[in-house]
C-alpha cells in the first residue's frame, strides 16, 4: 500500500536548520568583539560549551532511543552552546561550563521532552544555575580592554581554564554590578560613574561595543524575518521607557535608559533570549506582552532585587507565564468578530 | 483561649452555612450516572460485559458491581472515556470478556440457505432482521450493531460476519505517519 | 469600462506563490480524442452518490441521463458521448483513498450522438424554480473542485435576500490555468451564466473576481460585456495572493464582510460560484447539455507540452496525460488539483471526474524529515482563516478531538499555507484531514449508538408489553376456569353473578341506546 500524503505537494524554503543558523551568523560580529576586547577566553568559552551541549545531547537522545543525527544537525543545540557561553565570564574554568550545558541541556531541555517541549530557555537555565550556585566565578569579569592589554595569549587562556594557572587581579565587576554596588554604598550615579574606567561614552567601555554587535545581528535578524519584531520592540521599548521615568524623576539614584539598554545584556535578551518561539508567547498580542513583561521585570530586578542584570530571570518568569499569556491573547477566528 | 475557641467555631459556623448556601444555590443538575456511562457505551447491547445490554452494564458500573474494562466493542476509548467520567485508572480490556476486533463488522444472512426459523430475529436486540416464520430473513445493515448475538441461536449457520463497506464519504484519513526525525521514538 | 477603481479589502495571512501558469496557457484549449471506454463513477459531487437508471446492454445516446440522483445533496450523470453500458461495478475513484465506487463504464460507439436537448428560449421568462431544475437535472455541480451540487446554491429560500452573486475567478492555486482558459475562450458563456444565476437569485448584483495575474482573461471577459451591450455585471481584478480563491477570503476582499464562523455565505447575503460553473450553466440553460465534459489543465515539470485540454467525464486520466507528452525516464507523482491542496493519486487509470480541474505530473521529490514544532508560530501569521495552526496540530497530534473543536478546526478550508511556511516540516494539513474526519466517524458512531439504543430500548419495552398482555391472559384464564369451578357448588354465588350480569346487561342495552361511540370505544378495550 502507498504511504498516503496529503497537501501541499510543495513547501516553502525554510527549515528549522536554517532559522538557528541564521542565530548562530547573527551571533558573530558579537563574538568578534567579544574576542577583541577578552581574548582567547570568549573561544574557550564557545568551544567548551558546544563540546558539552553537543555531548549532551548526544548521550540523551541515546539513552531516550531517539534520531541522534538530525537532533545534533536541526542546530538547536548549537545555538543553547553558543547563547550560554557568552553569558558566562571569559576564561572561566571548564567546569563551570560543563555545569552550565548539564544545566540547560540536560535538565532544561531534554528532560522536558527535547527540542519544542521546554517550557524554559535552556540557555537561561543554565546561565541561572551558574549565577545562583557560583556567584564568585559568575560575576568576575575581566577587563574589556583586549586581549594584549589583558596579557592573554592562547595558550595561558587554555591553562587558566584547565586549572593549572590562577586568575589574577585584572578581573572585575560588570558596569551594572558598579552602579549596583555604588548605589547600595549610597553613592550618585555621577559620583560612581565619574573616575571609573570601567564606564565609556553609553555605559561601560567595551561593553557598548559588544552590545552594539549584538544589536546589529538582531537588525540583520528582523530583517531576515528569523525573528518577528514584537518581542524584542516591546521589551526593549518598556525597558527604555520605565528607566526614562525614573531618571526624570531622579537622575541621581537611577541609570538613563541609555545605560540601561546599552549596559547589560538587554540587546541580547531582546533578540536572542526572549524570542526563542519554544519558550516564549506564540500569538502577536501575547507577543507583545511578553516582551513588555520581560523589559518591567528586568528593570525592577536591576533597580531593586538582588541581582546587577535582571534580563535572565524575567525572561524565565515570563516563559512561565507564556503559556497563561498564550491562552489569552488568542485571536479571533475569521468569521467571529463583531 | 476562651476567645480563640469561640472565634474559630463561629468561622466555621459561618463558613459552614456559606457553603451550604453555595450547594443549594448553585447547584448543578446532571444527569444520573448511569445515563452518562450509557451515553459513553457503544450500544452494541452484545452481552459481553456479562450483562444483559448496556444499560444493565451501565447500571452495574455505578453501583460498584462491575468494573470498567469489559467493553470489548467500545475498545480503548470506552474504557478511557469511562475512566475519565468516573475518576478511576483505566485498565486494559478485560480478556474475560473478549477481545477488540480489528475493524466493525456486520451480519448478512446468506439468503440461499436460511430456512426462515426467526430464531435469529428474536435474538436480535436492536430489532435489524426483518422476516417472518418459514421466510428467508435479512439484516438491516444500517442498523446491525455486529452484536453477534444472532450466530448461536441459527441451526443452518446462515449468518456471517462481513466487514462494513468502506465508503468514499465515510473514508478517514489515517494518521500522519511520522517521518525521521520525528520525535516518535524506536526510529534511531 | 467597468475597470473602476473599487475599494477592496485584505485578509489576514496567505501567500505569494511561484505561478508556474504560463507554461499551460500557451495554446487554446485542446479537444481530447474521443476515448474508447469511459468510466463514470456515481458519486462526482458532495452528497449521496447517483444512482444508476441503465443496465449492461443499454444503448445510450450522448447527454442522456444515465444514473438519477437519490437524494436532495446530489447530482444525476449522464452519458458524454453515445455508445453500450458495458459494465456496472465497483471501481477506484480519484479521491485520496482511491476507494472502489459504483460506476458505469460507457463503450463508445465513435458517433458521439446527441439526445434530444431542449434549451429554454429565454432565460428571463423563466422562473427561479425552472432553472434550478433544469441546472439540477443537468448534473451541474461546483466545478472549482468542492462539487456540491449547484442548484442547492441557486436557492437561497425566503429567508435570505441575494444582496451579491460572486462569480469565482480568483483561481489562485500555482499551476493551474483550467478557468484562466476558459475565461479567455468563452467569455459569453461565462457572461450569461451569470445572468442566469443572477436571475435565479434575484441578486441584486453581480461581481466576477479575477487575480490579477491573469490580464488576458480579464480583458476577454470585458470585451465579451461591452460588445453584449449590457453593463450588468461588475468585474475586479484582485490582488495575486493565495489563498484569495477560497470562497470565504475572496469575500472578504471584495465586500470587508466575513461570512460567519461556521455558517454560510448566505448568511450575509452572498452566493459564490465558480466561473466554470456559470459556462456550465449556460450550456445547461441555453443548449439545453448536460455537464457532461470540462477543461483540465495538464501540467507539471514531468509533461513535455503542459496545457489545457476539453476532455469527457469518465475519460482516463493517462490519455489526458499521454496527449500532452509525458516526458520519458522520471519517477513522478500525480497530482489531482493544485500543489496547494490537490490529491496525490498512485494510479493514472483513473477517470476524470465533473470535479477534476488539473492534474499535476511532476518528478517526485522525497519527503523531508520531519523535526519537532518549535511553536515559531509562522503557521499562525499566515493563516488566512485566523486560527492558530500549532494548537490545532497539537490536539490533532494527542488525539484530542473535543479540544481540536474548542480550537475551531472546522473553520480550516485546509490551503495548506500553514504546512507550506512550518520550518520543522510537520505535515500540518494532514493531522487537520485526519481529526476532522476521525470527529466525523465519531458522531456517525454517536449517532449509531443513539439508534441502536432507541432500537433496543423499543424492544425491551415491547416483550414487557408480550409479557404483560400474556400474563393477563393467563390471569384471566385462570380466573374464568376458577369461576366455572365455582360455579358447580356455590348456587347462592351463581345467583349473585347471575345477578350482577344481568344488572351489566341492562345497563349496556342503555348504553347502546344512549351512544354507539362509547361503546364501540370499549370493544377494543376488552379485547386486551
Amino acid at each position: 500500500m502507498k504511504s498516503l500524503i496529503s497537501s501541499p505537494y510543495t513547501h516553502g524554503s525554510s527549515s528549522l536548520q536554517q532559522v538557528m543558523m541564521q542565530v548562530v551568523f547573527a551571533l558573530i560580529p558579537a563574538i568578534g568583539v567579544y574576542f577583541a576586547l577578552f581574548g582567547w577566553g570568549i573561544l574557550t568559552n564557545i568551544v567548551l560549551s558546544i563540546i558539552f551541549c553537543l555531548g549532551f545531547e548526544t548521550i540523551i537522545m541515546w539513552l531516550r532511543r531517539r534520531p541522534i543525527k538530525s537532533a545534533l544537525f536541526d542546530g538547536s543545540a548549537l545555538v543553547t552552546a553558543i547563547l550560554l557561553a557568552i553569558t558566562i565570564p571569559p576564561l572561566s574554568p571548564w567546569w563551570i561550563i560543563f555545569i552550565g550545558s548539564l544545566a540547560a541541556i540536560v535538565f532544561a531541555k531534554q528532560l522536558y521532552g527535547g527540542l519544542g517541549f521546554n517550557p524554559f530557555n535552556p540557555a537561561m537555565v543554565g546561565f541561572v544555575v551558574l549565577l545562583i550556585s557560583f556567584p564568585k566565578e559568575m560575576t568576575q569579569w575581566l577587563a574589556p580592554i583586549g586581549a594584549e592589554g589583558n596579557g592573554m595569549g592562547l595558550l595561558h587562556s587554555l591553562q587558566i581554564v584547565f586549572g593549572s594557572t590562577g586568575i589574577d587581579a585584572l578581573s572585575g565587576a560588570t558596569p551594572l554590578d558598579v552602579i549596583k554596588t555604588g548605589i547600595r554604598m549610597g553613592e550618585t550615579i555621577n559620583t560612581i560613574i565619574a573616575g571609573n574606567p570601567t564606564f565609556g561614552q553609553l555605559s561601560g567601555s567595551g561593553w557598548e561595543w559588544i552590545n552594539l554587535a549584538i544589536l546589529i545581528g538582531g537588525i540583520w535578524m528582523l530583517w531576515r524575518k528569523t525573528i518577528r519584531w514584537q518581542v524584542p520592540v516591546a521589551m526593549l521599548g518598556s525597558l527604555a521607557a520605565i528607566a526614562s521615568l525614573f531618571y526624570l524623576i531622579d537622575p541621581e539614584h537611577y541609570a538613563s535608559p541609555l545605560f540601561h539598554l546599552f549596559g547589560g545584556g538587554a540587546f541580547l535578551g531582546a533578540f536572542f533570549i526572549a524570542t526563542d518561539p519554544v519558550s516564549g508567547a506564540t500569538s502577536t498580542k501575547g507577543r507583545i506582552i511578553f516582551g513588555i513583561g520581560a523589559g518591567l521585570l528586568t528593570y525592577i530586578i536591576r533597580s531593586w532585587g538582588g541581582f546587577p542584570d535582571g534580563i535572565a530571570f524575567s525572561i524565565l518568569l515570563m516563559n512561565m507565564a507564556a503559556p497563561m499569556i498564550d491562552y489569552y491573547t488568542q485571536p479571533k477566528v475569521f468569521g467571529q468578530k463583531g | 483561649m476562651f476567645t480563640a475557641t469561640v472565634t474559630l467555631s463561629l468561622l466555621a459556623i459561618l463558613f459552614g452555612l456559606i457553603l451550604g448556601y453555595a450547594a443549594v444555590r448553585f447547584k448543578i443538575d446532571s444527569d444520573p450516572v448511569v445515563d452518562q456511562i450509557d451515553a459513553i457505551l457503544p450500544q452494541t447491547q452484545c452481552g459481553q460485559c456479562s450483562y444483559p445490554g448496556c444499560h444493565p452494564y451501565a447500571e452495574a458500573i455505578s453501583n460498584g458491581e462491575a468494573d470498567i474494562n469489559r467493553c470489548p466493542p467500545g475498545g480503548e476509548a470506552t474504557i478511557q472515556a469511562l475512566a475519565d467520567l468516573l475518576g478511576v485508572d483505566p485498565k486494559p480490556l478485560d480478556p474475560e470478556a473478549g477481545e477488540v476486533k480489528p475493524e466493525k463488522l456486520v451480519a448478512i444472512i446468506d439468503e440461499q440457505t436460511c430456512i426462515g426459523c426467526t430464531l435469529c430475529i428474536q435474538a436480535c436486540p436492536v430489532d435489524a432482521i426483518l422476516g417472518a416464520a418459514k421466510q428467508m430473513h435479512t439484516i438491516i445493515e444500517s442498523e446491525c450493531t455486529g452484536c453477534e448475538l444472532c450466530l448461536p441461536p441459527c441451526p443452518v449457520d446462515c449468518i456471517l460476519m462481513v466487514p462494513v463497506k468502506q465508503s468514499a464519504n465515510h473514508w478517514k484519513w489515517p494518521f500522519p505517519q511520522p517521518s525521521a526525525g520525528l520525535n516518535e521514538g524506536g526510529n534511531l | 469600462m467597468n475597470k473602476i477603481n473599487r475599494k477592496l479589502w485584505k485578509y489576514h495571512g496567505g501567500l505569494h506563490l511561484e505561478e508556474h501558469k504560463s507554461i499551460s496557457t500557451g495554446q487554446q484549449s485542446a479537444l481530447l480524442p474521443l476515448p474508447k471506454r469511459l468510466t463514470i463513477p456515481m458519486q462526482q459531487h458532495i452528497g449521496e452518490a447517483a444512482h444508476p437508471i441503465v443496465d449492461v446492454g443499454d444503448k445510450v445516446l450522448k447527454g442522456e441521463m444515465i444514473a438519477e440522483a437519490s437524494g436532495k445533496v446530489s447530482a444525476p450523470i449522464h452519458a458524454p458521448t453515445s455508445g453500450t453500458i458495458v459494465e456496472i461495478a465497483a471501481l477506484p475513484v480519484p479521491h485520496p483513498s482511491e476507494l472502489n465506487v459504483l460506476t458505469i463504464v460507457l463503450e463508445s460507439d465513435g458517433q458521439d450522438q446527441w439526445c434530444e436537448r431542449y434549451p429554454i428560449e429565454n432565460y428571463r421568462h423563466a422562473s427561479s424554480e425552472q432553472l434550478r431544475e433544469r441546472i439540477h437535472d443537468a448534473g451541474i455541480v461546483g466545478l472549482g473542485g468542492a462539487g456540491f451540487p449547484s442548484y442547492i446554491k441557486l436557492n437561497p429560500g425566503q429567508h435570505f435576500a441575494i444582496e451579491t452573486l460572486i462569480l469565482n475567478g480568483a483561481e489562485c492555486e500555482p499551476y493551474i490555468t483550467c478557468d484562466d482558459q476558459l475565461m479567455r475562450e468563452r467569455p459569453e458563456a461565462i457572461l450569461n451564466g451569470a445572468r442566469i444565476m443572477r436571475h435565479a437569485l434575484h441578486a441584486k448584483r453581480c461581481i466576477i473576481a479575477i487575480e490579477d495575474n491573469k490580464p488576458d482573461a480579464f480583458s476577454a471577459l470585458n470585451n465579451a460585456l461591452s460588445q453584449s451591450g449590457q453593463n450588468d455585471i461588475e468585474l475586479v481584478m484582485v490582488p495575486t495572493l493565495y489563498p484569495t480563491g477560497g470562497e470565504r477570503q475572496l469575500i472578504k476582499v471584495l465586500t470587508g464582510k466575513e461570512p460567519p464562523s461556521q455558517g454560510r455565505t448566505l448568511d450575509i447575503g452572498i452566493i459564490c460560484h465558480n466561473v466554470a460553473t456559470a459556462a456550465a450553466v449556460a450550456d445547461a440553460i441555453i443548449d439545453g447539455t448536460p455537464l457532461i465534459s470540462r477543461i483540465v489543465t495538464i501540467t507539471g515539470e514531468a509533461i513535455s507540452t503542459p496545457q489545457n485540454i476539453i476532455a469527457p467525464v469518465g475519460a482516463p486520466i493517462e490519455e489526458l496525460l499521454d496527449f500532452a507528452g509525458r516526458e520519458s525516464g522520471v519517477n513522478t507523482q500525480l497530482i489531482m488539483g493544485g500543489p496547494m491542496m490537490g490529491v496525490s493519486l498512485s494510479n493514472t487509470n483513473l477517470p476524470i471526474v465533473k470535479t477534476s480541474n488539473c492534474f499535476l505530473l511532476q518528478p517526485a521529490e522525497p519527503t523531508k524529515p520531519e523535526s519537532p514544532c518549535i511553536r515559531c508560530g509562522e503557521c499562525a501569521r499566515v493563516c488566512p482563516a485566523e486560527l492558530l495552526p500549532q494548537q490545532l496540530y497539537w490536539h490533532s497530534r494527542a488525539k484530542e478531538f473535543e479540544k481540536v473543536q474548542e480550537y475551531n478546526l472546522f473553520d480550516c478550508i485546509e490551503c495548506g499555507c500553514c504546512s507550506w511556511v512550518c520550518p520543522s516540516n510537520i505535515p500540518l494539513v494532514h493531522y487537520y484531514r485526519f481529526a476532522k474526519t476521525e470527529v466525523w466517524a465519531q458522531e456517525r458512531e454517536k449517532e449509531g449508538a443513539n439508534i441502536a439504543r432507541r432500537r433496543h430500548e423499543f424492544r425491551l419495552e415491547r416483550q414487557e408489553k408480550v409479557e404483560r398482555e400474556k400474563a393477563e391472559r393467563m390471569r384471566k384464564k385462570k380466573a374464568m376456569l376458577k369461576d366455572k369451578e365455582g360455579a358447580k357448588d356455590d348456587t347462592a354465588k351463581k345467583a349473585a353473578i347471575q345477578a350482577a350480569m344481568d344488572r351489566a346487561k341492562a345497563k349496556r342495552e342503555a348504553n347502546q341506546v344512549d351512544s354507539t361511540i362509547s361503546a364501540s370505544d370499549s370493544q377494543p378495550k376488552s379485547e386486551l
